[in-house]
């Protein structure tokens, strides 16, 4: 009970823990000026100038969403017109999907560890890095400024023809906007990949990799291979909506159902570009709390490309009221089924690891559970949308929002938080209140499941999406809803200021404040501007924790650190 | 400039780096792959669903100058890959020629182009412009997508006349580059101008 009330991880040292190796100038050190973070080439840096930019972007598509579950309160118009409703869940959908969520854990937390976890001084390309940067916030200021010309009201999906004829929303600036940051998507997946495959050091071979890093790999080869094809559908769209070529107006010859396959050749990877960083994130945080080797580190890895590769095959499962063919409809159904196997895999790997494990419920911890119950439940309703008769039921229901939102915000938000409240200590040099993360961590489950819990019943009872006038008898379930929301938008401002306190007021973290056994936590808390004094050499494997339990410290695993011993 | 200066501090031997620089060039080409991807399937689809009027506009097309095209876009490949060789030998004279030839035959690529564009607007065959002799619905959405297709890809080939047109000013990489790094990303990017033609040749010209 004392371990559970306490406000200091038990894993960790109750004193400030001194920094062993060679005091070395920080990252954080290396210049306070303006100009020094703005051309900055260090990926430590730009991946905190990621963290400062999503984290507006992600209260932008808050104040959104909280518009419209304010709206949601009564089912009659109170607060919003039609069409302001319709431009609030276009601008939430549009910033969330490509301002947050897809950025969110590959720019952050990619970014600052990728090199550091397989050892390497910095990214391949790291001025590619930097403007990939630039291209992001010119796409975010390009949406800011869809806001200021009125909004746009076609949801994020733009399906056409009414997004390329019939909306009077500013279509063209927020197709811009999508356009330009997915030049920033494809900037980042060739930096991962080359940096992946070219700068390992050396013992880092592909099985000794970190899971962060295949997942990291796998959402790459998306970035790389479906952000051409969104960029050019939205060429596609602004063609026909500014000069009107008609490629998707049937009055002309052209075939609205091309923009559905197009956009969701693209848009169905992209879910998995918003989950796999998140089951990297959780393959690293589960072995570390069972202080255990992860259970089958090939399949976890595998199932990581096998989640990128068959992700590309299920996109006709969006369409099935389309009218497309139903032979293509029942293949996609198939598909749609397939790739839930090796998600299934992950998760039923994440619990066998932590069986029999020493562990220790931290506020990391709690995140990375929060994310696979709630990706769970988001992945078998997911199954439940692929079977024919259920979806033809459910389509455009509150059950596939509340189906998509414990992906992307139960999983991918949960997992962000968890990589925060992990990776804290590694990237500011400072100890946060365990006990506020893990209220923190239980408020943003609770919240979450009574936000988006009740609208499976809402879904599967009729009620509609994107309509903000409804029949009173689905009142009582909206309420439960937003008041839900209001207890997630707690969680989610709570960690911002405990995590900014810890800033002045937190101990040292020390190199290794968790006793964790990758490459990142060799190196002093906040790194220094090249990672590591010498070129690490790795001779084990991932994840090689001692058998003795909490109390026997791990080993880093780099020949270095043995010999010094 | 000697080679130790030129290796960034991420990478541990300038061979390392080269496979990198290499290596990421060729990811970005496959994403270009796959914007063109795109506009194929737009092709493809209205091939598909009005074949009749799709074979009709393509005998429209000028297909002896877009054959000549070809031959101009295939010449220059090669005397890129030539340029190549020569910045690896050393050669820095002929590569400058090389280059300056594979320039002239891009431009001449550009030049065939656009007086094939003007024959089309004297045809009456564009659209929006001079739509005299264009039939509505699929005809004319053949003939936006020919323009959406070949001119993106007459941007691309101002972008790899650009990358060529570095090697030898102003920054004159061809002299230095003896590992060739620059100058064989520039020919792999010009490489795939050259290959998205192919395809867009016969999807466009010789679907009669």
């Amino acid at each position: 009970m004392t371990e559970a009330l306490s406000h200091m991880n038990p894993r960790m040292s109750q004193e400030a823990i001194p920094n062993t190796m060679e005091e070395r100038r920080s990252y954080l050190a290396e210049g306070h000026s303006l100009k020094s973070w703005l051309t900055t080439t260090d990926h430590k840096r730009i991946a905190i100038l990621y963290l400062l930019s999503i984290t507006f972007f992600f209260a932008c598509g808050g104040v959104a969403a909280a518009l419209i579950r304010l709206e949601l309160l009564t089912p009659a118009p109170d607060l919003l017109t039609n069409d302001g409703y319709n431009r609030a869940f276009s601008l939430h959908g549009i910033i969330m999907v490509w301002f947050f969520l897809i950025p969110s854990i590959p720019t952050v937390f990619g970014n600052f560890l990728l090199p550091l976890m397989i050892g390497a001084k910095d990214l391949a390309f790291p001025r590619l890095n930097l403007a990939s940067w630039y291209i992001f916030m010119i796409g975010g200021l390009a949406t800011l400024a869809t806001v200021v010309l009125g909004g746009v009201d076609t949801g994020w999906t733009f399906y056409t023809p009414f997004s390329s004829t019939y909306s009077n929303g500013a279509v063209f600036m927020a197709i811009t906007a999508v356009f330009i940051s997915g030049f920033s998507s494809i900037l980042t997946g060739i930096n991962f990949i080359v940096t992946v495959h070219k700068l390992r050091c050396p013992g880092m071979t592909w099985g000794r990799l970190p899971l962060f890093v295949w997942a990291h790999y796998a959402t790459a080869i998306i970035f790389v291979l479906a952000t051409p094809v969104l960029t050019v559908t939205l060429v596609l769209v602004a063609l026909e909506r500014v000069v009107g070529i008609g490629i998707f107006d049937p009055k002309l010859g052209g075939d609205p159902l091309l923009f559905q396959h197009l956009f969701w050749f693209y848009s169905h990877p992209a879910v998995y570009i918003m989950v796999l960083p998140a089951m990297g994130v959780v393959s690293e945080l589960i072995t570390n709390a069972a202080h255990k080797q992860i259970f089958g580190y090939w399949f976890v890895a595998g199932s990581a490309i096998a989640i990128a590769v068959i992700g590309f095959m299920v996109w006709g499962h969006h369409m099935f009221v389309s009218g497309q063919s139903p032979y293509a409809s029942a293949i996609f159904s198939f598909l749609s089924i397939v790739v839930a196997v090796p998600s299934a895999i992950k998760v039923y790997n994440w619990t066998a690891t932590l069986h029999k494990g020493d562990i220790v419920i931290d506020g990391p911890l709690l995140y990375a559970l929060g994310f696979i119950g709630l990706f769970t439940v988001g992945g078998l309703t997911g199954l439940m949308l692929t079977m024919l008769p259920i979806d033809v039921h459910v389509t455009d229901t509150y059950f596939v929002v509340a189906h998509f939102h414990f992906i992307m915000v139960g999983g991918s938000v949960s997992a962000f938080f968890g990589a925060l409240h992990f990776w804290w200590p590694k990237i500011t040099g400072r100890l946060y209140n365990d006990l506020w993360a893990r209220i923190s961590a239980m408020l943003i489950f609770l919240g979450f499941v009574a936000t988006f819990g009740p609208q499976f019943v809402l879904g599967y009872e009729g009620m509609p999406r994107r309509y903000h006038i409804y029949p009173a008898v689905f009142q009582p379930l909206n309420v439960m809803s937003s008041v839900g929301a209001l207890v997630l938008a707690v969680g989610y401002l709570f960690p911002v200021l405990y995590l900014l306190r810890s800033l002045r007021y937190g101990k040292p973290a020390g190199p290794n404040p968790w006793g964790a056994t990758g490459l990142e936590w060799t190196t002093p808390s906040p790194p220094p501007k090249d990672n590591f004094e010498t070129v690490p050499v790795v001779d084990k494997q991932a994840y090689c924790y001692p058998v003795g339990g909490r109390d026997e410290q791990s080993r880093p695993r780099t020949q270095k650190a043995k010999a010094g011993e | 400039m000697n080679e130790v200066r030129r290796l960034q501090p991420q990478f541990p031997t300038l061979a390392r780096q080269r496979d990198a620089d290499h290596f990421g060039m060729l990811i970005f080409l496959s994403t270009e792959v796959l914007i063109f991807g795109g506009i194929f399937a737009a092709l493809f689809v209205l091939r598909a669903q009005h074949s009749a009027e799709y074979a009709r506009s393509s005998t429209q097309m000028h297909y002896w100058l877009g054959g000549i095209n070809t031959a101009v876009l295939l010449t220059s490949s090669a005397v890129v890959a030539l340029m190549v060789e020569a910045v690896k030998a050393g050669a820095a004279r002929l590569a400058k020629w090389l280059i300056l030839g594979a320039i002239a035959l891009g431009l001449a690529f550009v030049a065939i182009k656009f007086t094939e564009y003007a024959l089309e607007y004297r045809d009456g065959v564009v659209p929006l412009l001079s739509p005299a002799h264009l039939h509505a619905g699929p005809d004319t959405l053949f003939m936006d997508l020919y323009f959406v297709a070949t001119g993106l890809h007459a941007l691309h080939v101002f972008g790899g006349l650009t990358l060529l047109g570095s090697l030898i000013w102003p920054f004159g990489r061809a002299r230095r580059d003896t590992s060739a790094v620059f100058a064989g990303n520039a020919a792999l990017y010009w490489h795939l101008v050259d290959v998205i033609w192919i395809f867009l040749y016969p999807t466009l010209y010789l679907a009669r």
